[in-house]
């Protein structure tokens, strides 16, 4: 079974992370950058599925050209090969312009049977990526898996949502994301670590998988960010003071904010 | 804006990708599955040892600097970046590792025969079977030449008399590198520990390294084959060999250890108020900070030289010397000077600070104390060996 798992490098979540100010774009240099740790899970079930049912799993990366760290660690945790895509056409490109491009790389590895990605990455959280490239590549998508089987040539997925768990099944090929509780990623082995050097990445310009510069970027994509502005800091919490009816007041509180 | 010590120094810029790849590993490890537990370990003095074996022997840190037989085969300064962050989470872990890597599989990997090697380096460096080197007697630490352990050719077996002391992973081991005195000179002996005669007292009391397990070997009567014996090691100058790797991993390991201190210091200052202002805003304090900053650094450039003079198969015995010595040393000089910044908070096992400093009481004293190496390279100076008398 061939596996293709779309990773993406983030900004470390324990440092600060900006946007540049020119153009509302992610001021990559502020900020230690690091694989999308959702992106582990999907390299782990990835690499779990394939121990049991063979087959090559391919890393797949839209980003700079510094993602190769990111992929590196794809690679060391033992994925077999990586295609990269990167082009400084790409800068500013939303979701539904990345997902072209993500589908067209896709379509470059052969014999794709599953695709594999985190629900939503930790930078973004647009968290529609997965279902967009599920469409344009015409597949089926089955979203936020905290559990994936497969089965000869149907995949079962629970899926759980705030809402519940619901138990999919959809026929191969398919696009599914995981969750936070699918599974927890293996640390790469140094043996890993000394292999991934070795294993093939294929670097790709747009140009090569036939995308058009207007259509992606900030030009080409649909959505633009117009402002940014930090979260306001957090007020000051209100002082009760108990005189014998606190529980009261806190209940009044409570249901003056439609909390309760 | 505060920097991290390290890269005032630019020290990234001195690694390659993969030596990176292999440090981030064993920090996040570490950060994940063993300093949640530290405290603990070394408040009881217990530590889950064969568990963790395991695990360290699946991340490939076993042997790691090895070849064949199951190990990695990184780099020697990957290898001194890994003790780095083995030893800033806590020493004893990273002398689990130096002992089973350095000085037990490195003696088998090096003098074994290929039947020795073929039984032990495989479940050694996955971690299914722990390792412990058997030097240092009750009376003969920095003298090992003295030692009264003997081996006698009974037949066509060996008969092994005596005891070891102060023997790291001693009580839970399942193969100890032995050394003992022969007719023919020192000759070393790969002993399964559950050969009869064979029994390893755990030492209790300790105040440094509790997270570790510190043992004596008792060797009443030990008969062992021919085959036990390591064909390629005669004379001191093997158990000296095996214990310049592992030296060579506490250059870089006892810094890892100052680090972990700093780190706490610099964080604690910046938080810690007293006469109205932050601690780290006072000219003593700040002092202190650049100064253990310093040597850090320092001795981040000595370990990475002599890790570069290693890889390329320059390094010798008096270098390695240098490097343990100075790097020792700041390391506890470090962590001392960064429990006074901590004041109270400095002495409880809430902050790593007095648990680093105790544990590197004995990273001085072992692997050849500071005075051993000082004559060491008093010698390599001066042409005149001053170690007797
Ligand atoms: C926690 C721990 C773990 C250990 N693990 C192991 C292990 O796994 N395997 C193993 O074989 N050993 C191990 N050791 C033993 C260690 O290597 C010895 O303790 C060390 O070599 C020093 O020997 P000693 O303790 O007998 O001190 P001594 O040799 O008695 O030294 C006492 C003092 O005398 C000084 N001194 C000695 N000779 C001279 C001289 N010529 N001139 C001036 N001063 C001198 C020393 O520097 C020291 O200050 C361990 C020790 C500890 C504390």
């Amino acid at each position: 079974m061939n596996i293709v798992v779309l990773v993406k490098q983030v900004p470390d979540t324990y440092s600060e992370r900006k946007l540049a100010d020119a153009d509302h774009t992610l001021d990559r240099d502020s900020a230690d950058a690091v694989l999308d740790e959702i992106n582990e899970r999907a390299v782990e079930e990835a690499l779990q599925l394939q121990a049991t049912h063979g087959g090559e799993v391919t890393v797949v990366c839209v980003g700079p050209d510094r993602a190769t760290d990111a992929i590196r660690k794809a690679l060391s945790m033992g994925a077999d090969k990586a295609v990269h895509v990167s082009d400084a056409a790409l800068h500013g490109s939303d979701a539904i312009a990345t997902a072209k491009v993500l589908a067209k790389a896709v379509g470059t590895v052969e014999g794709v049977d599953l695709v594999l990605a985190g629900n939503e990455a930790t930078d973004g959280r647009v968290g529609a990526l997965p279902a967009m490239v599920a469409e344009l590549l015409g597949l089926p998508a089955l979203t936020h898996a905290r559990k994936v089987e497969v089965d000869g040539s149907t995949v079962k997925v629970e899926r759980e949502t705030d809402e519940g768990v619901f138990f999919l099944e959809a026929s191969l090929p398919a696009v599914i994301s995981v969750n936070e509780k699918i599974n927890e990623p293996r640390y790469p082995s140094f043996k890993g670590i000394m292999a991934a050097k070795k294993k093939p990445v294929s670097t790709l310009a747009i140009g090569d998988l036939g995308v058009d510069a207007g259509e992606v970027g900030l030009g080409g994509s649909w959505t633009q960010v117009t402002e940014a502005a930090p979260k306001p800091p957090r007020a000051a919490g209100q002082r009760v003071e108990d005189e014998g009816d606190g529980g009261v007041k806190v209940a009044e509180y409570l249901v003056g904010q439609k909390l309760i | 804006m505060s920097e991290h010590p390290f890269t005032l120094f630019a020290i990234d810029s001195l690694l390659s990708e993969e030596e990176r790849a292999i440090r981030d590993t064993v920090r996040r490890f570490c950060a994940d599955r063993i300093r949640p537990h530290l405290a603990d370990w070394f408040e009881t003095a217990r530590l889950p040892a064969r568990e963790l074996a395991r695990e360290l022997g699946g991340l490939g840190l076993l042997g790691m600097h090895l070849e064949g037989y199951g190990c990695a085969g990184t780099s020697a300064t990957a290898y001194g970046l890994a003790c780095m962050e083995l030893e800033a989470a806590d020493s004893g872990l990273r002398s689990l590792v130096s002992v089973q890597g350095s000085l037990a599989m490195f003696a088998i990997h090096h003098f074994g025969s290929e039947q020795q090697k073929q039984e032990w380096l495989p479940r050694m460096a996955s971690g299914e079977a722990i390792g412990c080197f058997g030097l240092t007697e009750p009376d003969f630490g920095s003298n090992p030449a003295g030692m009264r352990t003997r081996a006698k050719r009974d037949g066509s077996d060996w008969v092994l008399d005596g005891s070891k002391m102060w023997i790291t992973n001693g009580s839970i081991a399942d193969v100890a590198v032995v050394w003992v005195r022969t007719d023919e000179g020192i000759r070393g002996f790969v002993v399964p520990t559950d050969t009869p005669g064979f029994s390893a007292p755990e030492i209790h009391r300790k105040l440094s390294l509790r997270a570790s397990v510190t043992s004596e070997l008792v060797l009443a009567g030990v008969r062992l084959p021919e085959s036990a014996m390591l064909p390629g090691a005669k004379g001191l100058s093997g158990p000296l060999a095996c214990l310049n790797e592992a030296r060579f991993g506490i250059v870089f390991g006892a810094l890892g250890a100052a680090r972990d201190c700093l780190e706490s210091a610099l964080a604690y200052t910046a938080d810690r108020e007293v006469f109205d202002k932050p601690l780290a805003g006072y000219q003593i304090t700040q002092t202190k900070l650049a100064d253990m900053a310093l040597e850090l650094g320092k001795g981040a450039l000595l370990a990475l030289h002599l890790g570069r003079l290693k890889d390329a198969g320059q390094l010798r015995a008096e270098q390695v010397s240098l490097g343990k010595l100075n790097n020792v040393r700041e390391a506890l000089a470090i962590a001392r000077e960064c429990r006074t910044l901590l004041g109270a908070n400095g002495i409880t096992l809430e902050y790593p600070v007095i648990r680093h400093a105790n544990n590197l009481e004995s990273v001085l004293t072992y692997e050849g104390t500071s005075e051993v190496h000082q004559l060491v390279i008093g010698n390599a100076l001066t042409g005149q060996a001053a170690f007797r008398g």
